[in-house]
């Protein structure tokens, strides 16, 4: 799985830090997503990837599994 | 819009019956026609839509528009819109001027900068239990807690100082109230207005980067985009957005909580449990309803309907989040629900800027409240609680607690 983040079109909502502070962040100077590990290695996050995808408000998230 | 008042459909808003319970009309249009006609107080006519997936795809869909300036947006309050100039205001704004407005100050409202705002929070919130302890019994949650909380939180992000709250308050109930004259919630909006102007004129003297208004002027002589509209604009948004909203939060939640003993004593032994249970409570009440308005800009089909252009759209995040496709039971109260999906806070590019200080002020609160005052107990039958029925937000006016 690779999580791919558009970020043209995010809008900074935060949900998908809110999921897993280990696979997103924010940048500082404008609330967009940072991805810090676009290869989620573990079941359990890669239904968390799975979560941040389906609630991101923007539909800035997409995964190639 | 058709200007034909339809006597057999139902004029929208619709007013609370039961302060847990969705207005029974929901169900039946999700049930039997999901996308639906009806009537507004003005006369004119909108669609509304009932399912979750359907809002979703409203709010997602470039092609409705946000912006109320336009004669084609939606008005949900008889006699008018109270505020009538929204042209430098986020909320308003569509692509592709929206995304880079939000992104300007969307980074004052980061999970990790809300964080860092955790223990001032946490000093209010106290604060606030320390007078309610002190004072007589019973005492009014809403003035001694929910209120003053966000307020107090929402002022020291902008730098508003403490001793303008009450006009505050005072303006901001009269602005979204539905029980009073269109002339008098115009006033109410211009006197806030004014104010937030003069705020802001007052920082632009004398900017600090220790509080978000400063800041953002800072920002805007950096890149040379002076814009002084723009920042009243976003200081009464901020102010509006945040400030209501949370205290009826706190005040319906505390009565939820208080009804659910078992949920409750949950929360009280396992404190992690306390930031799913908000998520739940904000899916459970969404008490605003109908700020999810649009209106299309071309055909659009969604669901089998059409909606012309120039239509006005009601998503009703209220149904949605009690709708059986998207939640199991959705009707049941159940903080490990787990479901993160609800349109609480809107959906799309508009989704609540500062949905993370209120998940964190909502916490807080519940956090410290009930394990500080355990005892607390509501001091009035529930039937008898002054429910917020008809308000464009739904809440409390006044909640006795003794303890």
């Amino acid at each position: 799985m690779k999580i791919i983040a558009d970020t043209s079109v995010c809008v900074g909502a935060g949900q998908c830090v809110l999921t897993d502070s280990t696979l997103f962040d924010q940048s500082e100077d404008d609330g967009t997503v940072i991805v810090v590990n676009p290869t989620p290695e573990t079941d359990e996050l890669r239904a968390a990837a799975r979560e941040a995808v389906h609630i991101c408000p923007s539909q800035a998230l997409s995964l190639v599994e | 819009m058709t200007e034909v008042v339809d006597q057999k459909v139902s004029t929208f808003p619709l007013p609370r019956t039961c302060p847990f319970e969705p207005p029974a009309e929901y169900r039946e249009l999700r049930e039997e026609a999901p996308i639906s006609r009806v009537n507004l107080p003005d006369g004119n006519q909108a669609w509304v839509v009932t399912r979750h997936e359907d809002v979703r795809t409203v709010l997602t869909d470039p092609r409705f528009s946000s912006d109320r300036n336009h004669p084609n947006f939606p008005v949900l309050v008889e006699g008018g819109r109270v505020i009538d100039d929204f042209s430098a205001s986020l909320i308003s704004m569509d692509a592709p001027e929206h995304g880079p407005a939000r992104r300007a100050v969307v980074g004052e409202f980061t999970v990790r900068r809300m964080e860092a705002l955790r223990p001032r929070i946490q000093e209010i919130v106290d604060h606030q239990i320390d007078a309610i302890l002190s004072g007589p019994k019973p005492a009014d949650l809403v003035e001694m807690l929910s209120l003053p909380v966000p307020s107090l939180v929402i002022c020291e992000l902008l730098g508003v100082p403490y001793t303008d709250h009450d006009f505050f308050q005072y303006c901001t109930s009269r602005m979204l109230s539905r029980t009073i004259k269109p002339e008098e919630r115009r006033d109410a909006f211009q006197k806030l207005r004014a104010y937030l102007d003069e705020l802001v004129t007052k920082k632009e003297a004398a900017p600090s980067d220790g509080d978000l208004l400063g800041r953002q002027i800072l920002k805007q002589r950096e890149t040379d985009k002076v814009d002084h509209r723009a920042l009243v604009s976003l200081a009464f948004l901020l102010l509006i957005a945040g400030h209501e909203t949370t205290a009826n939060m706190i005040s319906l939640s505390t009565v939820a909580l208080l009804e659910n003993p078992d949920q409750l004593a949950d929360i009280k032994a396992d404190p992690t449990k306390t930031l799913p249970a908000v998520e739940e409570l904000l899916r459970y009440f969404t008490i605003v309803d109908t700020a999810t308005s649009r209106f299309a800009t071309a055909d659009v089909e969604i669901g089998g309907v059409t909606i012309k252009a120039g239509e006005g759209v009601l998503g009703l995040g209220y149904s949605a989040n009690r709708d059986p496709e998207a939640f199991d039971r959705p009707d049941e109260f159940d903080i490990e629900r787990g479901a993160r999906h609800h349109v609480a806070f809107g959906f799309g590019a508009h989704q609540c800027l500062g949905q993370n200080l209120a998940r964190m002020e909502l916490q807080i609160v519940f956090d410290t409240l009930f394990r500080r005052i355990p005892t607390l107990r509501v001091d009035a039958p529930i039937d008898d609680l002054p429910f917020k029925n008809d308000a464009s937000i739904f809440g409390l006016h006044s909640l006795p607690v003794t303890w």
